[in-house]
């Protein structure tokens, strides 16, 4: 079966860890669904070999970079409804505070807007605390 | 070359550069090696392999992967102009996906510093596969230097 109709098949049965796990390199660094829709929220688990910066230590800029792309494809598959899979455009992030490798991390995204071509997605990461972000991200998709 | 306002003499070694790429686990994780570093820029390789894979039915790399390798590269250039005992932190990237990447080929990360000031370096690049004319992706970047180990965020919000 195609990816596209595998994918619809699990959205159908309200498997989304299930598509998740379709992408190898979430198993690479480690990002699983950590609630499910309508709170869709990821999490990028504490893992030894996502660190970047050694003195903080930190988990890698471009893991956390990452983290919020994946989050923000998760959330426009899971809640849009469209006949192929979009197609990321840009994706830019900003780092707002250390994200520590000894924690883990999670990210939830927002529709900001969906148009008939593309859609914006605003997305958020943080450890500890959701009020205090590590990072935070605004990606566009090719929806049509 | 970027324009400098720090003298060349204050600032690490090449080799320091490269040293301090090595310490970083998850480009060792990734196989990312260095091609090339200089004063502002630095080149680096990513092999392609099937754990980093995206797009499992085109075997295209995760865009994810692509965001790990430009950060890399735009860190080593920038690192490249900090004195000695400073360290260096992303402040903001943006990543634009000009073509999938070709699955089985290896990407190259390519990042210059096009202006830098004593807090900052200002940065952009290309990732690509074989053919730097055909990009699979556009990288710009701001990168924060300053000494010690403080990281932005630290410091700034508390």
């Amino acid at each position: 079966m195609a990816l596209f109709e595998r994918f619809l098949a699990l959205k159908a049965q309200g498997q989304y860890r299930e598509i998740n796990r379709l992408i190898p390199y979430t198993q690479f660094v480690n990002i699983d669904l950590f609630d499910l829709p309508p709170n869709l929220t990821t999490v990028l688990r504490q893992t030894e070999s996502n660190t970047g910066n050694p003195t903080i230590p930190a988990v890698h800029g471009g893991v956390v970079g990452a983290l919020l792309e994946h989050t923000a494809i998760m959330k426009v598959l899971i809640e849009g409804e469209y006949t192929r899979f979009p197609k990321i455009v840009n994706l830019s992030v900003e780092y707002l505070r250390p994200c520590l490798a000894t924690e883990d991390t999670f990210a939830r995204g927002a529709l900001f807007k969906q148009g008939r071509s593309v859609s914006n997605v605003r997305i958020e990461a943080w450890q500890s605390d959701e009020a205090r972000p590590v990072a935070a991200a605004h990606a566009h998709f090719l929806v049509g | 070359m970027a324009k400098s306002t720090t003298p060349h003499r204050e600032l690490r070694t090449l080799d320091a550069v490269a040293s301090m790429f090595g310490q970083i686990k998850h480009c060792r994780a990734l196989d990312i090696a260095i091609v090339s570093v200089e004063r502002g820029s630095a080149l680096l390789r990513l092999p392609y392999s099937d754990r980093i894979v995206g797009d499992p039915e085109e075997g295209v790399v995760h865009g994810g992967v692509v965001t790990t390798l430009m950060d890399s590269a735009g860190g080593c250039a920038a690192l490249s102009l900090t004195p000695e005992g400073h360290t260096i932190a992303t402040l903001d990237l943006r990543i634009d996906y000009l073509r999938p990447a070709t699955s089985g080929q290896d990407i190259r990360g390519f990042a210059e510093c096009y202006k830098h000031t004593r807090n900052l370096a200002f940065v952009r690049g290309l990732a690509y596969n074989e053919d730097r004319s055909d990009p699979v992706a556009n990288f710009t970047a701001c990168f924060m230097s300053r000494a010690g180990n403080l990281m932005p965020g630290m410091d700034w919000n508390g």
